[in-house]
């Protein structure tokens, strides 16, 4: 995966290829709110993983996380767990919707996290 | 993978709150103590002046290393020099305060009904300075932590005595103000104090460990080994306010106070052991 990313952006020196290179990562953006790629979930485990951003083994335990933290459950088998998407972005975007004294933030409502990067981490959580 | 202890923590904690809204200082505190103490049954009720030593074996030990040649020493030696120390018409620090140098720290934070707010012991020291024309000291400086690091230490084994008199309606009301601050959800994080020092005592939050509320007040100032200095209970508070990406307030604000105000009555009846040392 890292492979075909270099071969993406190394050409990009060749403005001709700029241009279509521009072209290909919008139709990627466009892409990531309806099909989950590769990039897409790769760039959903940084925004997970990240302190300032997700920052999600902050409480919870995640396959390649290390000194994960144990107030939230560990987050596994998502696809089983939450098998509508709606229902995991939600979780996420505000958890204070399913329970009002949640100690997880609500990352939307509170403005730490854009939609569009919560559904890349769903994107990375459906994977787990 | 909702364990059972973690929905019987999400069910007790907003009925600890409702309890406390309807009772008293007295009933609040016993429902606290009760629910630490439920949570780590094997542990007296004197540890929790130790922090997160109470509960965590391994930093204990640690803890225990470091009090061989304690940190905080310095501190201490450098506060009752200052103590000690003759001002410009001869006066001393201590002449302020009528008391012997041990029952000084017990005596605080306390409600005064003439200024009608709560007075800490730093804000004591401070006024202090005042009334012997010298200027005050800023809230984070090392002389005003190193006295308060001399003063906890002279107070070791004392225990925490914090009043709240029914004739004074303003002293019940700075309880409840600080009450409402430890319990009210704040900052981009949006967490209550009580979110991670009540309701996840214990957990992780990443490698750190959540220490107890109980106990939080007796042991400070604390050496941080992590800032290789000692600091005030209100630079704690600055620390975890700060955390949740919320709006800061300064050390000694009426709010900090009032917040002190509320979790040393809630640890009644500890010792006090300060300084303290912390990673
Ligand atoms: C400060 C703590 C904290 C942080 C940070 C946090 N969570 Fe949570 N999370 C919780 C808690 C506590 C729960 C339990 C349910 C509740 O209280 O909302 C939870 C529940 C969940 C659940 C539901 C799990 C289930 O089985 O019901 C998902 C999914 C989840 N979190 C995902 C995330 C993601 C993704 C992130 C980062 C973007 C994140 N969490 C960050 C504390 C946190
Ligand atoms: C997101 C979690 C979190 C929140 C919210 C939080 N703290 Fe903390 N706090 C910590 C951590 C982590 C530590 C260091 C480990 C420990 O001793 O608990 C700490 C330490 C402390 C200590 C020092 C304990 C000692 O023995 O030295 C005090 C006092 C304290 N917090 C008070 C507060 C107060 C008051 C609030 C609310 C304004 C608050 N905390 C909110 C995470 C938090």
């Amino acid at each position: 995966m890292h492979g075909k990313n270099l071969k993406f952006f190394m050409p990009l020196c060749d403005f001709r290829r700029l241009a279509a290179g521009i072209a290909a990562m919008s139709v990627l953006a466009l892409a990531a709110a309806h099909a989950t790629t590769d990039d897409g979930i790769a760039a959903g485990k940084s925004l997970a993983m990240e302190r300032s951003k997700g920052n999600c083994l902050a409480c919870h335990s995640i396959e390649d996380g290390e000194l994960p933290g144990t107030i939230g459950p560990p987050l596994v088998a998502m696809k089983l767990r939450f098998p509508e998407r709606a229902a995991l972005k939600q979780q996420i975007c505000d958890a204070t919707v399913r329970n009002v004294d949640s100690r997880m933030p609500p990352f939307c409502r509170h403005g730490i996290l854009t939609e569009d990067e919560v559904e890349l981490i769903v994107d990375y959580l459906y994977t787990l | 993978m909702k364990n059972s202890a973690a929905m019987l923590l999400l069910s007790l904690v907003p009925m600890l709150t409702q309890q406390a809204a309807v009772a008293g200082p007295e009933d609040d505190r016993e429902a606290f103590v009760e629910y630490f103490q439920s949570r780590f049954p094997d542990v007296a009720f004197a540890e929790f002046a130790n922090g997160i030593y109470a509960i965590d074996e391994d930093a204990r030990g640690q803890w225990l290393d470091i009090e061989e040649f304690p940190p905080y020493e310095f501190a201490v030696e450098q506060g009752e020099t200052l103590w000690q120390e003759a001002l410009p018409d001869g006066a001393r620090l201590a002449d302020c305060f009528g008391q012997s140098t041990g029952d000084i720290r017990p005596a605080y934070p306390r409600f005064d009904a003439g200024r009608g707010e709560v007075v800490t012991l730093a804000v004591a020291i401070n006024d202090c300075r005042q009334t012997q024309k010298l200027p005050v000291w800023p809230y984070d400086s090392e002389e005003l932590i190193s006295i308060t690091a001399y003063l906890a230490y002279a107070a070791r084994g004392k225990p925490v005595v914090t009043q709240i008199h029914a004739d004074e309606p303003g002293a019940l009301a700075a309880y409840e103000e600080g009450k409402r601050f430890y319990y009210s959800k704040r900052g981009q994080l949006n967490f209550a104090c009580s979110d991670c020092h009540v309701t996840s005592v214990g957990l992780h939050v990443r490698a750190d460990r959540l220490s107890p509320s109980l106990g939080h007040t007796t042991h400070f100032p604390v050496y941080r080994s992590k800032l290789g200095t000692v600091i005030s209970l209100h630079q704690r508070f600055s620390g975890c306010v700060r955390d949740v990406r919320a709006k800061p307030f300064a050390l000694q604000s009426e709010e900090f106070r009032n917040l002190e105000y509320f979790l040393s009555y809630m640890s009644n009846g500890l010792e006090f052991n300060g300084p303290g040392a912390r990673k």
